[in-house]
Order: structure tokens, then C-alpha cells, then sequence
């Protein structure tokens, strides 16, 4: 048994993606929530990567390309907005960042 | 040949006084309103001249419009010998109203000061739209015309729209055309269903063929839009009431060209009508009639404007009688030089009434002859030739028509000539209310209006005079529609020119020589004369009987029932309904950004599960 | 061979993001972070993608993760405030969590049968020349956006991030 089967790729994946999922559903720290996101981008670029491997095809490698950008430019600006918040509020609670409502 | 030169000319016009004119002062307007008038005029020239003796049509097509399986219509633009003249009429006359109304408007801001170039918009963009019915190479085209000029009749008639009559009647015109374009659709869905296409050509060689029934269902409704937009009986109502517009918009749409479109239709189609003798005998019938009745209206009114309204309506009578009498030509004929007088009658009258400082009213006025006698002369240029008197325009025109309809049927050569007496005695009686006998007026100082407003007026005079002879327009259709063997008869003539004469003379003798008989005679007929005074109270009577049943009815039903109740029902119905399923949903809006994901997590769970039930698993 | 690698890196990577969950302290989650990434750009480079294996060392484990902990050290964040309570998050979280995670498992195990297998070398595709060659040709378009998303992404940043003037 020398070949991995390409479903425990998927089966890793998605499981990277549920912890994603769930430091966001949990975590009051904002910026441990934005780290989860980048988490589940990871998941993601996994997914990419072995369906390219799968079909035989760059393509995948190019979405995964492009995710990388445009996370590295969210990162940028959501971290902007993490230190405007906290220079306006003092907190890194996301339940205290409760604006929008009313 | 670049037809579509002919129409865009005055579009651009529009566009850059419509759009920029604010900013422009009156002389800039002017260049561009004019200019693309004329401009245009040059074209139409040029375009005929190039084109040889055009016994055949030279049609240009653009592009396809609408294209659906068989049926086809494109945008086309057609040139025969029809659309020559009037083309020639509608970019000649109209070339001359707009340089008049330089002279005309130069005083006149209209509400809130912004008129004048208002005023130059309106008046391209109807050009535009005349110019397109002109042109237009199937019923379709023609129809986007047609309702263009009607537009732009809506826009003029309500230019003061400060004035509450003046809107009012910009609505009736409005509202009464809609009934004729009922009628137009109606025609035009019936020959697609009858010949499965729209353009003059096929439809007009297929027409011999096609059952008389069709034919003459078509003819009929394409005689309501006639009847709409040329202002016959029964829908003649909206054209005096139109007189609430500026002057030079009388002349030009209202008199010379706009309601003069039905009669072109109605040639236009003349190849379906020779096929339905019946359609064409009821097209004669509503001319003669329509002629008879609005001028004995006429006889009675005292604003100036409002005589020379009922004498279009009137004279468009004539030309239906001429068209219903298988005289097409004679018909188109009397359009052109109707078109020369008439527009020269309104022209005339707006003189006089710009001399007279906005003064519209005959028993004001009185004795202008010597005051303004440039306006004079030029009008009686007008007036004899509307009184058919040789050898002027009308009474070439005129003339053929009557010999037409004495050859169809004799009662309407007799009721034509009974009408003729009457048009020369209103027009006369006008006259001499207006200029013999003394002044009346509260103006103390009438002035000649200014060369820009006479040179116009003087040219329009000289076609009055000798449009007859210039133009020898049957001649000139004879290829498409032939001359009719009628015997040159004497009689007739004789007959006609004298009741012409006659009421000449005796407009004369009530107005000049006797000026307290016309008042005896009112007096002494004190029921007709109120009756007539009052325009037969059609007015009255379609209030009563069509206006007035139907704003109750639609105020109960409409209004109160339909709208109110259901309409309304339904929609603040649903709007209650989705404040309480938002008063609902408002609880998940929470604020709080870890709930929405929770929601969100939750959508992805169940389109997951959906795309899996889908066959998303094999 | 294969397995192996594919079983030490897939454990670090899981335990690694769960440890970036469970951390209080956003710096051990970040640090955590920066080992699931690393992990992953091996399991890239087994999948035959040489070229986003090196982008995700660099541009990920490198710069973003960089960036972040620049921002935490900065803020001198400490371990979060247990504040707040979400009545949803409560309730539906832990269902919805081992749903979606068993519903992808499901779907993978039945769509992917284990006969599909990954060995290193069957896919020499990856390479940083044969990236470059689509990047440039089919993906022109979207590339040349990306470098207008990163220049408004640069713009929005500064303005969010510089010091009021008034």
C-alpha cells in the first residue's frame, strides 16, 4: 500500500474546514476569528489542489493562486479594520462590536 | 440619397436647443432651429431633384426593427411622387412658420421664462416626427410619426401650461387622438392578420386580392385614425380648442401640415380603399358632412383664431370629399394650397393679434386696414383664394374636387357648393370685422409687425396667388393616380364660383354696408343662432353622453371599487403582511456577528443536503 | 513512502488547527496557524504542486502570517473576555458543526471511491513554468484584476490604518 487514496485528502480537507468553521462559531477574539477564516481558506486550497491533481489540469492550482491573493489583500484591510475598532472601542470582543443593530 | 438626413436634420435641432438651449440666447436658438428647418428644406430639394421623374418608389431601408418567424418590419423610408409633395409642403411651409416665429416668439418667454427655446424644440422635434410619418415605407413607421406629431401637438397646445384652458385643451387633443390611434392599431393588427406584413408595397399588391370584407374593415378603422388626427366628425372636437397654442403652432400643425396627415393616410392607402367602395363611400360622407357643419360654426364665432380653426376642420372636409371621390389628387391639391392659405390666414391673424398686443376677439378690433395694411393685403391674398374665387390657388383645388364629387354623387357636389358660399361668407365676414368699419379696440397704438414676421407672410401670398398655376399637383400624381375622365363642365364651375361671390357679397353687405343687419338677423333668429353660436352643443352633448358616464363610471368602479378596494386591498394588504413577517424575522438580526454565522453555517448545511438530493451522490 | 509523509503531515495539520481553535491566547493560535501551513504546503508538494507549495510558504507562512502577528503584538492582545452570549451559537453550533462535517465525509467517502489514489510524481504539472504559462495566457484578465484588487486593497488599508489628522 504505497498510494494515498485521494479521498483522505478531501477527508482532511473538510476536516480543516469544520475547525475553521468552528473557531469561528466560538471564539470571542476577533482576531482568532479572522485567523479561522484563513483556516478554512487553507481547507479550501486543499480541495483545489488535489481535484488538479485528480483531473490532471493546472486549473486548480491557479484558483488556489488566486485565493492566496486575494487573501493576503483581506488580511490587509481586515486587519486595518481590526486596529481602527480597536483604537474607537478598546475591545477585541466581537459580541461588544454590535453597532449595526439598532 | 441619404433620406434619413431629411428627418434627422430637425432632430439634431431639437437635441441641442432641447438640451443646451437654456444656456443659448434667442439668436443662437434661432441659427439652430431655423437653420435645420431650412437645412432640411435644401435636402428635400436636392433629394428630389436627384431622383429623377420617380415614377417608382425609392425606398431605403436601415435596419430590421422587429423580426418575428414571417413577419417582418424594418425601418424603412420610402420617396414616390405622393411623399414629394409632401415632403415639399411639410419642409417649404414649415421652413417658413419657423422663420415667422423668430418675429412672432421674440416677446413671448412663456411660463417661468423658459418658452423660447422650448418653443424651437417642440417645433423640430414635430418636424422630426412629420418628416417620419412622411417618409415612413410601412404602416409601422408611419404609425411612430403619427404619434410623434401628436406629441408635440400635446406639447404646443399646452405651451402656456401656467393657463388652465390651455392644458385642458392639450388633454382634449390628447385624449380625442387616442380614440383615432384605437382605431389606427386596430387597422394596423387587421392587415397583419389579413396580408401578414406591414409595408405600403405588399400590402397595396396584395390588395386586389384580399376578400372586400377585410378591405373595408380595414378602411374603416384606418378612417377613425383619419378621423382622430384630421379632426372629423365626430372627433373634429379637440382642433378649435387647439388654438390655445401659439400661433405659428396653429399655422403649422394645426392648419398646414399635422392634421393634414390623415388625408395623406388615407391617399397613402388609397389602394386598399379602391377595393372597399363602401369604406370609401363613408369617407366621402364624413368630408362633405364634416365641411358643411364646421362652417356653418364658423359663420358664428368671434375669435379670430377660432374661425380659421372650424375653416380647417372644414377644409379638411373637402379633402376627405375629394379622396372618398376616387379624386385622390384633387384631394392631396387641395392639401397643398390649403396648406399655403391657411397657414397664411393663421400667420395673418397672428399678426394681427401681435399688433393688437394678444387682442383675439373680431368685436374688438375693426378698421386695421390702414393700420397694418401689409397684414391686410397678404390675408386678403388668403381669403380669396380659400373663397375659390379664379384664377387663385383654391378655387384650382377646390374646383377639381367639386367636379369629382358632382361625378360620384350630385347631392354632395350641392352640399360642397352650399359650403363653399359659406366658407367665402365666414372668411369675408372676418375679414371685414376685422379690418373696415372703425376701430373698436382698447390698443392705441396697432403696429405692422416686423419684416421677419411679413417676408413670410409675403411669400406665403405669392403662393396663395399663384400656387394654383405653380403646382399643377394632379398632373403631377397622374402616375400613381390616374386623372379622371370627368367632362370639363362649365356649369359646375360657373356654379361654384358663384356662390363663392355670393358670400363675398354678402358678408359685405352685413359687415360694411349694413353693419347693424347681422345683429337684426342674429336676433331674429335668435334659436338657430345660439345654436349655432354655441357650436351645436357637441361639446355639451359629449360631455353628457360619453365624458361624463365615463368619469362617474370610472370614479365608482375605477376609482372607488377597482382601485380602492382591490388594487389598494391587495397592496397594503401584502405590505401589512410582510411588517409582520419582518416583525418575525427581526429577531434574527441580533447584531451579534457569531449568531449570522451560526445562520449561515446552517444555509450551507441545507444546501448541501439539497445538492445531494439533487444527484449530487451517485 | 507515500502514506507516511501523507499521515505525519495530515496529524500535524489537524492538530495544529485544533489547537488554533482551542488556544486562548491568539498568539499560540497564530503560531499554530503558521504549523498548519507549513504541514499543508508539504501535503501541496506530495500533490505534485511545486509552485503553490512555495507560495504558500512564502506569501502565506511568511507574509500574512507575519502581518498577524504584527497586529496582535501590537494590540497587546491578551487571552479573549468570555463576554457575550449567542443564544443561536449555543444551541444550533455543536449540530450544525458534526452535520456539515459528517454530511462532507459522507459525500466524499461515496463520490470518491478509495481506487483513486495519489502518488508522488503522477502529476508533474505544478511546475512554477507551467503556473506561469496559464497565468499569463487563460487567466490574463483575472490576473491584471487582482493587481488592481491589491492596489485598492493597499489604498483601503492605509486609509483605515493612518491616524486621524483632525
Amino acid at each position: 500500500m504505497s498510494a494515498v487514496p485521494i479521498s483522505w485528502y478531501l477527508t482532511l480537507s473538510a476536516v480543516i474546514f469544520a475547525l475553521g468553521v468552528a473557531g469561528f462559531l466560538f471564539r470571542h477574539n476577533i482576531i482568532t476569528v479572522f485567523m479561522s477564516i484563513e483556516l478554512m481558506l487553507n481547507a479550501v486550497n486543499l480541495s483545489f489542489v488535489t481535484f488538479s491533481y485528480q483531473l490532471k489540469q493546472v486549473n486548480g492550482h491557479l484558483f488556489t493562486f488566486f485565493v492566496m491573493v486575494v487573501a493576503a489583500a483581506e488580511a490587509a484591510v481586515g486587519l486595518a479594520i481590526i486596529l481602527t475598532v480597536f483604537k474607537n472601542r478598546s475591545t477585541l470582543n466581537i459580541d461588544d462590536i454590535d453597532s449595526m443593530k439598532n | 440619397m441619404q433620406l434619413w438626413l431629411i428627418p434627422l436634420l430637425p432632430f439634431a435641432g431639437f437635441l441641442i436647443n432641447g438640451l443646451f438651449g437654456r444656456r443659448f440666447s434667442k439668436g443662437v436658438v434661432n441659427v439652430f432651429a431655423i437653420g435645420s428647418v431650412v437645412l432640411s428644406f435644401a435636402w428635400v430639394l436636392k433629394t428630389i431633384l436627384g431622383l429623377g421623374d420617380l415614377t417608382s418608389a425609392h425606398v431605403e431601408h436601415y435596419f430590421t426593427w422587429i423580426q418575428s418567424g414571417t413577419f417582418n418590419i424594418g425601418c424603412d423610408f420610402a420617396v414616390d411622387r405622393l411623399t414629394a409633395v409632401m415632403l415639399l409642403v411639410v419642409t417649404g411651409v414649415g421652413s417658413l412658420i419657423h422663420i415667422y416665429a423668430i418675429g412672432y416668439m421674440a416677446h413671448e418667454h412663456g411660463p417661468h421664462h423658459g418658452g423660447y427655446y422650448r418653443f424651437f424644440a417642440y417645433l423640430n422635434l414635430f418636424m422630426f416626427f412629420m418628416l417620419v410619418l412622411v417618409l415612413g415605407a410601412n404602416f409601422l413607421v408611419l404609425f411612430v410619426g403619427w404619434e410623434g406629431v401628436g406629441l408635440c401637438s400635446y406639447l404646443l397646445i399646452g405651451f402656456y401650461f401656467d393657463k388652465k384652458f390651455a392644458t385642458d385643451a392639450g388633454n382634449k387633443a390628447f385624449i380625442v387622438n387616442r380614440i383615432g390611434d384605437f382605431g389606427f392599431a386596430l387597422a394596423m393588427f387587421y392587415i397583419v392578420k389579413t396580408f401578414g406584413s406591414l409595408d405600403f408595397a405588399t400590402v397595396f399588391q396584395k390588395a386586389p386580392t384580399a376578400p372586400e370584407s377585410a378591405l373595408t374593415l380595414i378602411g374603416l378603422l384606418l378612417m377613425v385614425g383619419a378621423a382622430g388626427k384630421s379632426a372629423q366628425i365626430p372627433l373634429y372636437v379637440w382642433l378649435p380648442d387647439a388654438m390655445a397654442g401659439p400661433t405659428p403652432v396653429s399655422a403649422l400643425i394645426h392648419a398646414a401640415t399635422m392634421v393634414t396627415a390623415g388625408v395623406y393616410m388615407t391617399a397613402r392607402s388609397f389602394a386598399i380603399y379602391s377595393h372597399a367602395p363602401a369604406a370609401l363611400d363613408v369617407i366621402a360622407i364624413i368630408g362633405v358632412a364634416t365641411a358643411f357643419f364646421a362652417a356653418t360654426i364658423g359663420i358664428a364665432q368671434n375669435d379670430i383664431k377660432k374661425v380659421f380653426a372650424y375653416s380647417t376642420v372644414s377644409q379638411l372636409g373637402y379633402m376627405f370629399l375629394g379622396v372618398g371621390s376616387h379624386a385622390v389628387s384633387a384631394g392631396i391639391y387641395h392639401l397643398v394650397t390649403h396648406a399655403f392659405f391657411k397657414a397664411l390666414l393663421f400667420l395673418g391673424s397672428g399678426s394681427v393679434i401681435h399688433a393688437l398686443s394678444g387682442e383675439q376677439d373680431l368685436r374688438q378690433m375693426g378698421g386695421l386696414r390702414s393700420k397694418i395694411p401689409w397684414t391686410f393685403w397678404t390675408m386678403m391674398c388668403a381669403a380669396v383664394a380659400i373663397s375659390g374665387i379664379p384664377p387663385f390657388a383654391g378655387f384650382f383645388s377646390k374646383d377639381a374636387i367639386l367636379v369629382a364629387a358632382y361625378a360620384h354623387a350630385p347631392w354632395m357636389y350641392w352640399l360642397g357648393t352650399l359650403t363653399a358660399g359659406i366658407t367665402a361668407f365666414y372668411v369675408f365676414r372676418a375679414m371685414f370685422m376685422a379690418f373696415f368699419g372703425d376701430y373698436r379696440g382698447h390698443e392705441h397704438h396697432p403696429h405692422e409687425s416686423p419684416p421677419v414676421m411679413m417676408i413670410p407672410l409675403v411669400i406665403l401670398a405669392a403662393l396663395s396667388l399663384a400656387g394654383g398655376y405653380l403646382f399643377k399637383v394632379p398632373q403631377f400624381l397622374a402616375p400613381m393616380f390616374p386623372l379622371a375622365e370627368a367632362p370639363e363642365n362649365f356649369t359646375l364651375v360657373a356654379v361654384s364660383v358663384g356662390a363663392g361671390v355670393a358670400g363675398i357679397l354678402l358678408a359685405y353687405v352685413m359687415y360694411v354696408a349694413q353693419p347693424g343687419m347681422a345683429d337684426s338677423l342674429a336676433s331674429g333668429m335668435k334659436g338657430l343662432y345660439t345654436l349655432v353660436y354655441n357650436k351645436y352643443f357637441v361639446d355639451e352633448i359629449y360631455d353628457a353622453t360619453v365624458v361624463n358616464p365615463l368619469v362617474g363610471g370610472s370614479r365608482i368602479l375605477l376609482w372607488r371599487f377597482a382601485d380602492v378596494g382591490i388594487i389598494d386591498g391587495i397592496a397594503n394588504g401584502i405590505g401589512s403582511r410582510a411588517r409582520d413577517i419582518g416583525g418575525i424575522l427581526r429577531r434574527l438580526q441580533s447584531g451579534n456577528i457569531r449568531s449570522y454565522a451560526a445562520w449561515v453555517l446552517f444555509g450551507g448545511v441545507l444546501v448541501i443536503v439539497a445538492m445531494g438530493m439533487a444527484g449530487g451522490v451517485r | 513512502m507515500d502514506v507516511i509523509l501523507f499521515l505525519i503531515f495530515a496529524i500535524i495539520a489537524v492538530v495544529s488547527a485544533i489547537n488554533v481553535v482551542v488556544q486562548t491566547h491568539p498568539i499560540s493560535s497564530a503560531v499554530s496557524l503558521i504549523g498548519v501551513m507549513g504541514s499543508l504546503a508539504v501535503l501541496y508538494l506530495l500533490l505534485g504542486a511545486e509552485f503553490i507549495a512555495a507560495a504558500q510558504v512564502i506569501v502565506y507562512a511568511g507574509a500574512v502570517m507575519v502581518l498577524f502577528i504584527f497586529v496582535i503584538l501590537l494590540l497587546n492582545a491578551g487571552a479573549e473576555t468570555k463576554r457575550g452570549r449567542s443564544f443561536m451559537v449555543q444551541l444550533l453550533g455543536v449540530p450544525l458543526l458534526i452535520a456539515l462535517l459528517g454530511l462532507l465525509v459522507f459525500f466524499v467517502d461515496r463520490l470518491f471511491p478509495r481506487s483513486v489514489t495519489v502518488h508522488f510524481g503522477g502529476f508533474s504539472g505544478g511546475s512554477a513554468q507551467a503556473v506561469g504559462r496559464a497565468l499569463f495566457t487563460t487567466y490574463l484578465l483575472p490576473f491584471e484584476v487582482t493587481s488592481i484588487l491589491i492596489l485598492i486593497a493597499i489604498l483601503g488599508a492605509i486609509v483605515l490604518a493612518r491616524k486621524e489628522l483632525d
